[in-house]
């Protein structure tokens, strides 16, 4: 069991089984499908994303460096959010992005019954560490535990 | 976060419930990035990035709507990225049903909300917003809120406007609040070079190879690039415009830049020259070497890598007047050099729909038209993005078209042969 210390984005606490993604998560092409033609499970349908294509990501504790791609980014998230197919939180070891910072904050102000944590600057160590399965909790102040 | 009077009357709900969220938006956005304080948006139009109606953005919609009836549409009018949609590009029957009935089934509506918000005409739909047929080109210094990523780092590096990178959404809550953070590109430590890129190349470096190869090297840094006056010129013309928009893109996509610099060229590097650097900058050399070593590293995701090219896509973004009218100089000569009428692969070629209407008045456009291409207005990302056409084997030189679908990148010269000669 390990203890990271990141800094909160969006507030909230949660357990989840870890995914995670060493490359940056292109947001459009990981989501589309899954809003497009009803994947509830929000299947990575990103071809150039070895680590997750094909995964469950819905319910997940995804574990990412950052967000890349298209600037609808952050409103493809805000849809996964407010069509209830968002992962359980959003683990990042390096400073957030834009995309993904906007995709979380819409969705924190905009979205009344949808909480998704998410933390970032949790470090290089951090994405070292967590592998696919693993519990990962996410408690207040951006403390994360992965066991 | 320091708030004026009237911001912090706006995030108290002075103004309404729906303005104060939109305001609360913005702050914490900019307080992820360290903002110490909102600024106005000072530029005449906005530009949005979510130009399509698709199905599957329905929650997008819904607030949309929420800020329509709440009064609160955008203080500046704006134009929205390209269309996802026109019946001149060629697509199957299939295809057809899918765009219509299944994706962008919404369109329409989506448009609708659109006008209700500020759209500045009923055509106003491109990625080259900035083109002086469309009429939304910003000033040196203008505070933008736009998103499209293309148009970001053409705004702030060409016309030295300020702008961040900022996602679908965040555009249109700027302009309907009237503010934006003041982080990062609007700021003038922001706008500070980390990269030295030296262009050690023997020839003129291709547009889309070059930004590809700075993108991916330095991702959302900013470089500041030396050489390439050599090869451009110390003046913003139209060919260096033209230049820099298809090079900017592919910076912008293929890493995350949302500036650059050029020396002796871009305004403020004439202005400020290496005063622009910050401290402990990197270096990159680019020779020919280098770029060639860029264009082989590319992946080819087509089933079978041989296929004969069933389309061919140019202008993303959106082709200028002057290339159209270069290219269609070069189509005839490829053609009457390879002993055919028509182009051997269809061909599409597309441009804002002002600059288009611009084109029709040419004599161009009956010669280009000769040769079999076709003008479109369409966003060919927004074509490319489903399975369906996912599978096609399209070619295209734009690198940004490579990097977020299927499309195969080849040079200008390639694309040139093989649509003039034949496909492989």
């Amino acid at each position: 069991m390990r203890e990271f210390q990141g800094r909160v984005i969006a507030a909230g606490t949660v357990k989840a089984e870890a995914v995670v993604s060493h490359e940056g998560l292109n947001t459009l092409a990981s989501f589309q499908k899954a809003l497009q033609f009803g994947d509830k499970t929000a299947t990575c349908g990103d071809q150039n994303n070895p680590d997750l294509y094909g995964k469950q990501m819905a319910g997940k504790a995804l574990c990412l460096p950052q967000t890349i791609g298209s600037t609808t980014g952050g409103l493809v998230l805000y849809c996964a959010c407010s069509m209830n197919r968002q992962p359980a939180c959003m683990l990042f070891s390096k400073p957030i992005d834009s995309l993904a910072a906007a995709g979380a904050i819409l969705a924190d102000v905009w979205l009344d019954n949808v909480t998704m944590p998410v933390i970032d600057c949790l470090g290089e160590e951090f994405l070292a560490y967590v592998k696919d399965g693993m519990t990962v909790t996410v408690g207040e102040n951006g403390l994360v535990t992965v066991e | 976060m320091i708030l004026t009077q009237e911001q912090q009357a706006i995030l108290d709900g002075k103004q309404g419930e729906t303005l104060a969220k939109v305001m609360k938006t913005l702050i914490q956005y900019g307080e992820v990035f360290g903002a110490e304080k909102m600024v106005p948006v000072t530029g005449r139009h906005n530009h949005l990035v979510t130009s399509f109606g698709l199905k599957a953005l329905g929650p997008v919609y819904a607030l949309m709507d929420q800020l329509i009836e709440a009064g609160n549409v955008s203080k500046q009018t704006f134009s929205v990225d390209p269309r996802p949609l026109d019946k001149k590009v060629p697509a199957n029957f299939l295809q057809n049903f899918i765009f219509k009935n299944f994706m962008y089934s919404r369109q329409n509506f989506y448009e609708e909300q659109l006008n209700k918000l500020g759209l500045m005409e009923k055509d106003a739909f491109t990625c080259t917003c900035y083109m002086d047929e469309v009429g939304n080109k910003p000033g040196k210094g203008d505070v933008l809120s736009w998103a499209e990523s293309s148009a970001v780092v053409y705004a702030n590096s060409v016309l030295g406007a300020r702008c961040n990178r900022n996602s679908g959404i965040m555009d249109i809550m700027g302009s309907v609040v009237g503010y934006v953070p003041y982080f990062g590109l609007l700021t003038d430590e922001g706008r500070r070079a980390t990269w030295i890129i030296e262009i050690k190349t023997t020839k003129k470096p291709e547009a889309q190879l070059l930004g590809s190869a700075i993108g991916m090297k330095v991702m959302e840094e900013v470089p500041y690039i030396v050489g390439l006056d050599r090869w451009l010129g110390t003046e913003l013309n139209d060919a260096t415009c033209t230049y820099l928009k298809d090079f900017g893109a592919a910076t912008a996509s293929n890493g995350a830049v949302g500036l650059y610099h050029i020396e002796n060229l871009t305004p403020e590097a004439v202005e400020q020259g290496r005063g622009l650097l910050a401290e402990n900058v990197q270096t990159y050399v680019i020779d020919d070497a280098e770029l060639e070593r860029v264009y082989r590293s590319y992946p080819v995701i087509w089933k079978n890598p041989d296929a004969t090219p069933k389309l061919c896509f140019m202008g993303c973004p959106h082709m200028s007047l002057q290339q159209l009218k270069d290219w269609t100089d070069k189509v005839e000569a490829g053609l009457a050099a390879a002993g055919n009428k028509k182009v051997k692969i269809p061909t599409v070629f597309t441009a804002a729909p002002a600059v288009l209407a611009e084109f029709e008045k040419t004599e161009y456009a009956a010669r280009l038209k000769a040769t079999g291409v076709i003008t479109s207005y369409i966003c060919p990302l927004m074509y490319m993005n489903n399975p369906l056409s996912g599978k096609m084997p399209v070619i295209t030189s734009s690198n940004k078209l490579r990097t977020y679908t299927t499309a195969k990148y080849y040079t200008d010269d390639e694309i040139l042969a093989q649509i003039t000669k034949g496909g492989n």
